[in-house]
């Protein structure tokens, strides 16, 4: 049977940039993706006849690292799109705006306000850039090398200078909603921007501990936390990532799914050796790279029985439960949303804290919220491609909606929650319920199914304090590595964490490379 | 006009150590409280003859064994009676009774759960040595992490030391701990509503977190790492009510010279450039002292006892920025008998503790819902406790007293402030409550004080009546408590101290934070320092 150096499992962005750069380096590597497409949770599919739309609407924190190792520019990838307008839309017109320049639509104190609230976010975001991108080093016992890093970490806390690191130190753990009331006083101003700190995981305003770091994660990458339609669309990333792992020599199989990681032991101990794909095929490897989730890695593909039971307890219970839905629709044409000159930012529809705050109680007893808060984009007026000519899509994160629900998805759920939707849409865009051509829905459920994400969670486990880090997804599997070697991580369940940044693909092959 | 070496504003237990401390250390020192009587919300009082109310804070578990010996408390008056566990009562009127007998405790939660019986030790052992770290802080200076002073980095490297003798594994399960939230921490134990409920309630006990909010967890250990005696996680309960402890710390603090005045309410404290030389006093007299340390909450202190003019720039921000949330209320009530409980063939058990009323996190969850939404549960969280059933002297003979602790309760309503109607109706709610778990209870009652926040701050001065006088959460504890920079008891003016439960280690009737400030006093006084360390049990 054949034999590869590295076979990677699953073809998200993490696992072709992971292939792209084993590949580069000489290794015979082969990527098998269950998936007719690649690209994971950033998959671009048809939903309906001529509109092309993925789970992931928008590009905000890519690593430009990346971008220029493995010459995305060269393989027709251009992040130059010029990014989304954030606009906290209200029905009545008053939106207020966010882009690159400040924000608009706030009384001159919350824009004062916007300008030293930026501006102390980006030195705690470049204080930390640096540690996204490099293998974090073990909880305890570690080398004086890595040491180092912690050491880097507390040197560049301390360059803040006192007053910005003691800051650093109080500010990371608060809620987005004390965060927000300590500066502004404009309502949709303070949901628009928790937004970003908020959306993914099963977190709220009122949720202390995360949201911060999530905030800042976001912030680093090319666009600075800016969104960004790029061209050809989310679909443009992944081709170009696709290309660059194939030119590199990397191969890759879509319609092939794994069945189960193999592992052989001998008085060496156990051993990752190949795959076993569905078909019942087994390819040999060197290595074998999962940029599965954690759950589905160890529980599924590797199985218990080749783990120790305390790790294997510990992955069980990680937290992976999504709460993010996504809502896409087929619209006759361009919608027209109250106030706004054409819709084309991205726009955060919800009125104030509390909004998302009572959405979320309803979620947390595995109910939809009964007024569901929504991220909404018009991919194809930026990239006019996506849809048939004169014809738009429209694409939103809705949230809170749970990937368990009480008495379970039945159609009857799943239709009640879409009409429930289009209703919250009409009253920000009146009319656009007539134009709606098509419209789907895909509850956290659902993106489990098409895309085998566990709980279908954006960051693969929750991206939470106690799983970050020198702790992501587990202190035995933080570094990339697993337990059981010959078996590596390379996905969002890695550090840093999920999102379109590319980090933990290029750090996993850094790893296995070094 | 007299001029004092200290002055202590605010007679709670805190104050009353930390004046205790410096009385022994050879300063005179009085302690000034604006009520009648002393103790803050540590305190009893008469409020139906007859009747001794704990009106504010019940149960004595975290005062440090180590101060309670050295101020010789015992022979100062005060007398811990064991807590012996609690009856939790289910929704649906199943009861969890906590007995101390392991073997019975098992076989009572195999009622309920095998499994959860199974869990329950490691539980407990768990919950115990995350306890250990915390209590070994409790009596310490927190390091300041911008200072290159030898104590800061000798006190970083004490902590780095702690922190790596756990070892990876148990330095990433204590991380998660005190990180996540006590909802998710009880899922990974157990699979019964009622037990998991009756685990959780010290997780948000005083707090505006919910059993879902991240950080809760850590609040359980807040009612966990105390000890009675020596018995670490025991609860107890002061004879004589609360103010025993008050009043035990206040003999002390007499006995070493201090002096403690009632009714006199500070109006302000006094600063000459840069520096505290006194307080104003609602009467309008002055006094003067070499230092002043205030027992109030952060919040008050700066907002209300200074002037924005004489502070440094940003603390002003940082004292109204200062998270102190009103969450919690409080039924005291005094009965003509011993109420009667469905599902508990007799009373015994009731003599045993207390009781909970809350048969589920989703229903302490929901509690925290209404909360959220300025309003209370109909459906509240309650932990109860009966006294009188084993300290005869709060209660007349036969009658008894009850104290009911609900969780949660709103500082200010959707529907505009609290009025005596409100409160009322709030009040209603907790005794149909418990009137559905003992009927008849209501026909029992002689007299009911009923504490919404609003009561707690106009009677004893808590901010928003806050029982921590600030929230738990990581941005205000340690270093952090009350404010970035100032975690070392000295406040951002000179010959100005905090020694309330604003500052480190925070709320619980612990009395370290007094003692603690004391030390710091003295060390900048260049005296020998009088007060002792903690007690360590490394198990």
């Amino acid at each position: 049977m054949d034999r590869y150096d590295t076979i990677i499992v699953g073809a998200g962005h993490n696992g072709l940039i992971c292939a792209a750069y084993l590949a580069r380096h000489g290794q015979r590597v082969l990527l098998v993706e269950a998936g007719d497409g690649a690209g994971g949770l950033a998959t671009t599919r048809e939903f309906h006849p001529g509109f092309h739309v993925a789970a992931a609407h928008t590009v905000y924190q890519f690593s430009p690292q990346v971008a220029k190792d493995l010459a995305l520019e060269k393989h027709g990838y251009t992040s130059s799109g010029e990014p989304l307008a954030t606009v906290g839309l209200d029905p009545e017109g008053n939106h207020v705006a966010l882009t690159a320049g400040g924000v608009s639509g706030v009384d001159a104190a919350d824009a004062a306000s916007y300008r030293r609230y930026r501006a102390a976010l980006e030195t705690f975001r470049d204080a930390l850039a640096p540690f996204w991108m490099k293998r974090m080093p073990g909880i305890g016992g570690n080398s004086a090398k890595e040491l180092l890093t912690f050491a880097q970490l507390g040197l560049r806390l301390r360059r803040l200078g006192r007053e910005d690191m003691l800051e650093f130190f109080r500010v990371a753990t608060l809620p987005m909603r004390d965060l927000m009331d300590e500066h502004f006083t404009n309502d949709r101003l303070k949901a628009a921007l928790s937004w970003d700190g908020i959306i993914g995981g099963r977190l709220a305003p009122r949720s202390p501990n995360q949201s911060v770091l999530m905030l800042l994660y976001r912030l680093c990458g090319e666009h600075g936390g800016q969104h960004v339609v790029p061209k050809a669309g989310v679909r443009g990333l992944i081709d170009a990532l696709v290309a660059a792992a194939t030119d590199a020599g990397a191969q890759l199989q879509l319609g092939t799914a794994v069945r189960q990681i193999l592992i052989e032991g001998d008085e060496a101990g156990l051993r990752a050796t190949g795959v076993e794909l569905a078909s019942g095929k087994r390819i040999a490897a060197d290595r074998v790279v999962s940029s599965a989730d954690p759950q589905r890695t160890f529980l599924e593909l590797v199985g218990p029985r080749y783990l120790e039971i305390e790790f294997s307890n510990r992955i069980r219970r990680l937290r992976c439960e999504g709460y993010v839905a996504k809502l896409h629709l087929a619209l006759a044409e361009e919608p027209r949303f109250s106030g706004l000159e054409r819709a084309d930012g991205r726009m955060i529809m919800a009125p104030n804290l509390d909004a998302i705050e009572f959405a979320f109680d309803d979620a947390k007893y595995g109910q939809c919220s009964s007024n569901p808060v929504m991220e909404v984009v018009i991919p194809s007026l930026r990239e006019p491609a996506l849809a048939p000519a004169g014809q738009h899509l429209l694409s939103a994160h809705v949230m809170y909606v749970p990937a368990t629900l009480k008495g379970g998805w039945t159609t009857e759920a799943q239709e009640a929650l879409t009409s429930r939707l289009l209703d919250e849409l009409e009253r920000y865009a009146p009319g656009l319920r007539k134009l709606v051509l098509h419209a789907e829905l895909l509850t956290p459920a659902d993106l489990e199914t098409l895309h085998g994400v566990t709980g279908g969670h954006w960051h693969h486990t929750e991206f939470a304090i106690d799983q970050l880090l020198m702790m992501r997804p587990t202190y035995e599997a933080a570094q990339y590595a697993t337990p059981i070697p010959g078996l590596f991580l390379c996905g969002a369940g890695s550090h840093p964490g999920g999102g379109l940044s590319g980090a933990p693909g290029h750090n996993a092959a850094q790893v296995i490379l070094s | 006009m007299k001029r004092y070496d200290a002055i202590v504003i605010g007679a709670g237990h805190n104050g009353l150590t930390n004046a205790a401390y410096l009385a022994r250390a050879g300063l005179d020192v009085v302690v000034l409280e604006k009520n009648d009587y002393i103790g803050g919300a540590a305190v009893t009082r008469e409020l139906q003859e007859g009747w001794h109310y704990s009106s504010c804070s019940y149960v004595c578990s975290m005062m440090r064994q180590s101060l309670h010996r050295d101020l010789d408390l015992s022979r100062h008056g005060l007398l811990l009676v064991p807590y012996l566990g609690t009856v939790a009562f289910g929704d649906d009127g199943s009861t969890l009774i906590d007995y101390p007998d392991e073997g019975a405790h098992y076989l009572e939660l195999q009622r309920h759960s095998p499994h959860d019986a199974d869990a329950m030790s490691r539980f407990q052992a768990d919950l115990g040595r995350y306890a250990q770290l915390i209590r070994k802080t409790l009596m310490r200076t927190p390091p300041d992490p911008a200072s290159l002073k030898p104590r800061d980095i000798r006190e970083m490297l004490f902590l780095a030391k702690e922190f790596r003798a756990l070892g990876e594994r148990e330095l990433y399960e204590y991380i998660r701990f005190f990180t996540m939230s006590a909802a998710d921490f009880l899922d990974d134990y157990f699979e019964n509503d009622l037990v998991k409920a009756a685990m959780a309630s010290p997780g948000i006990i005083g707090t505006a977190l919910g059993v879902q909010s991240p950080g809760s967890a850590y609040i359980l250990l807040h009612h966990v790492m105390g000890d009675v005696d020596g018995n670490v996680g025991a609860w107890g309960l002061a004879r004589g009510g609360m103010g025993a402890i008050s009043q035990a710390i206040a003999s002390a603090l007499r006995e070493a010279g201090g002096e403690i005045r009632t009714c006199a309410g500070v109006e302000r404290i006094v600063v000459r450039n840069g520096t505290t030389v006194g307080v104003a006093l609602e009467n309008g007299d002055e006094l003067h002292a070499n230092i002043v340390v205030s027992n109030l909450d952060a919040k008050r202190t700066f907002t209300k006892l200074l002037q924005p003019e004489e502070l440094p720039p940003r603390i002003l921000e940082r004292a109204q920025n200062f998270k102190i949330r009103g969450s919690s209320g409080k039924v005291n009530i005094a009965l003509s008998g011993l109420p009667r409980f469905k599902g508990l063939p007799d009373n015994r058990y009731i003599n045993r503790g207390g009781q909970t009323f809350a048969g589920s996190l989703e229903t302490m969850e929901r509690a925290y819902d209404a909360w959220k939404r300025g309003t209370w549960s109909e459906d509240p969280f309650i932990e109860s406790i009966i006294p009188s059933a084993w300290d005869p002297t709060v209660a007349p003979a036969g009658k008894h007293w009850m104290s009911n602790f609900v969780q949660y309760c709103p500082p200010e309503l959707a529907d505009g402030p609290w009025t005596p109607e409100k409160r009322d109706a709030f009040g209603q709610t907790v005794i149909n409550k418990l009137e559905r778990y003992s009927p008849g209870f209501k026909d029992l009652i002689v007299h009911m004080e009923v504490r919404t926040p609003h009561e707690i701050e106009a009677e004893i001065g808590l901010t928003q009546g806050n029982i921590f006088q600030g929230e738990l959460t990581i941005d205000q504890l340690l270093f952090n408590r009350p404010f970035p920079g100032y975690g070392q008891y000295r406040m951002p003016l000179r010959n100005f101290y905090m020694c309330g439960s604003s500052t480190h280690p925070g709320g619980g009737v612990s009395a370290a934070c007094g003692a603690n400030a004391a030390r710091e006093i003295l060390r900048d006084l260049k005296k020998p320092n009088v007060v002792p360390d903690d007690d360590c049990y490394d198990e």
